[in-house]
């Protein structure tokens, strides 16, 4: 009884040193901010690749997205009469909780598995430390980039992903279902609200930030060569999926909530 | 050790350093005076590459002092970090060039982004440190990953050597490099020690090319510093582990771990 006590503290102290290893990381990482040198080109250049290299996916999964969203609604509906309101339910799922969630995940699988792998790689082949002797702070250079990146990034995507998805919605409901298509467009704009689409578009922006900071923080402290890396790529997609949805419901309580 | 010299460039005092359980420095005493270029050799896992981040600041050493022109620098902040590490300059074991970067941005990265020269004047004196180390200017627009292992290592050189650093480390220089190409890097460390005055610290097994580069050798066993001298001199060192270490053989003083399969 007191080894599996033990090896339950053992287990919680472990999981609270590695919580504030990743806040002393973030912290460390942002509070660069403030001060020159300023790498404007690599945060472009990771917004391009968050951003612009991600957009087929996400377009992707989000048209489908709206699609089946509006099919299995229609077939829910029905049961009770209410199949007008296909279109609501489609732009506030949509806005609120699909377009962010399923755009993170996606990114989170792209890019957050490619910093892990580029940072992992840098750090087993001494690139990390080769920055530091050449008086280049690697949370500067490397990290804040990528984690200023995700947070201005995400939310585009996402805005991007909700006309998508919206759109996906549409074709389903007027050349599927047969809706007249100033009545679906009707449904859609006068149910929807501000706070809808800016609490999906705070979802974005926080995504991208836990996105860009599982990516690093797992590649950063990776460690034994190949396999070390590897393993840092899964548990940058792993850790960056658990927390999105985590998250999510959280913001969703602070926005929603009663 | 004794202090011989009022003010060395480097003095290094009990200096301790574990993971987890396996310490790996000491107490370990060391000086290096400038202008000096001093070899450390040792075995695998002795150390030798812990001693040279702990002086570099990559790993934080448990106690001791390392003083930089007699200033000390065992938990430096940040800021202070950085200005010093200009003084330094490092050539990494398996070179560590950037490979996102072409040759010459490896070569003037420590001009552009660590003292924030313009890109054109930092580009040329790239291209004339990678001349120094035998290289046209093609190279300069070639990936890391696109040369030999001896090219990158030479390309690792010029980087290390492009701000003209007070101190440089070289981490296993010709580790991994035929014989002629390890005699060609012993020349280029020679020749940028010499001409520029440089302090050397280099860490090796390879003792051709610690008799060729360094003005004094220091044997690191099992934590601490355990013989140095001048290099004429390590062959009448007197030292048992010295001899077993430069003559390589397996039986001695020196017992290497070996666990069963």
């Amino acid at each position: 009884m007191v080894r599996f006590l033990a090896a339950i503290g053992a287990a919680f102290l472990g999981f609270l040193a590695a919580a504030g290893r990743l806040v002393s990381f973030a912290g460390l990482a942002l509070a660069t901010a403030p001060t020159p040198p300023f790498y404007f080109r690599t945060i472009l250049r990771e917004m391009v690749n968050i951003g612009y290299f991600s957009l087929p996916v996400v377009g992707l999964t989000a048209i489908f997205t709206g699609m089946v969203l509006a099919l299995q609604s229609y077939t829910g509906f029905s049961r009770f009469s209410a199949e007008g309101a296909v279109a609501t339910v489609v732009v506030l799922s949509v806005t609120r909780e699909l377009g962010p969630v399923i755009s993170a995940l996606m990114v989170a699988g792209r890019v957050g598995a490619a910093m892990a792998a580029e940072i992992g790689t840098m750090r087993v082949t001494d690139q990390i430390d080769a920055l530091t002797t050449l008086s280049t702070d690697p949370l500067r250079y490397l990290v804040l980039p990528r984690l200023l990146a995700g947070i201005i990034t995400l939310p585009m995507l996402v805005v991007i992903a909700d006309i998508i998805g919206v759109f996906g919605g549409y074709l389903v409901g007027v050349y599927k279902l047969g809706f007249n298509p100033q009545a679906y467009l009707n449904g859609t704009w006068q149910r929807l609200e501000t706070t809808d689409v800016v609490s999906g578009l705070v979802k974005a922006a926080v995504f991208g930030f836990i996105i860009a900071l599982m990516g690093c923080y797992h590649g950063y402290y990776s460690r034994g060569g190949a396999q070390g890396v590897g393993q840092a790529t899964t548990y940058a997609v792993v850790s960056a999926s658990i927390l999105i949805l985590v998250v999510d419901y959280l913001i969703t309580a602070a926005f929603f909530g009663r | 050790m004794t202090n011989i010299h009022p003010a060395p460039k480097i003095a290094v005092r009990e200096l301790r350093k574990s993971f987890g359980r396996k310490r790996v420095l000491n107490g370990l005493d060391l000086d290096c005076d400038s202008g000096e270029s001093l070899v450390i050799i040792g075995g695998s896992g002795t150390g030798k590459s812990v001693l040279i981040k702990c002086i570099l600041g990559l790993l934080s050493p448990e106690e001791g002092s390392i003083r930089i022109d007699g200033i000390e620098t065992v938990g430096l902040r940040r800021a202070a970090r950085e200005r010093l590490l200009q003084k330094f300059g490092m050539l990494f074991q398996g070179s560590a060039l950037f490979d996102s970067l072409p040759v010459w941005e490896n070569v003037a990265f420590g001009l552009v982004q660590g003292r924030g020269m313009e890109r054109q004047t930092a580009k040329e004196i790239a291209l004339a440190k990678l001349a120094a180390v035998g290289l046209g200017p093609e190279v300069g627009e070639l990936r890391p990953a696109e040369l030999s292992g001896g090219m990158q290592k030479r390309v690792a050189l010029a980087r290390a050597i492009a701000a003209e650093p007070e101190i440089i480390f070289f981490d296993e220089p010709t580790t991994g490099l035929d014989p002629i190409m390890a005699d060609v890097i012993n020349n280029l460390i020679v020749k940028c020690v010499r001409e520029v005055g440089t302090t050397a610290v280099s860490i090796t097994h390879d003792l051709v090319s610690a008799r060729k580069i360094a003005d004094r050798i220091a044997m690191l066993h099992q934590g601490r510093i355990i013989w140095h001298g001048p290099t004429a001199e390590i062959d009448r060192s007197g030292n048992p582990y010295v001899d077993q270490f430069i003559n390589g053989r397996a039986e001695g003083p020196i017992q290497m771990e070996i666990r069963a399969a």
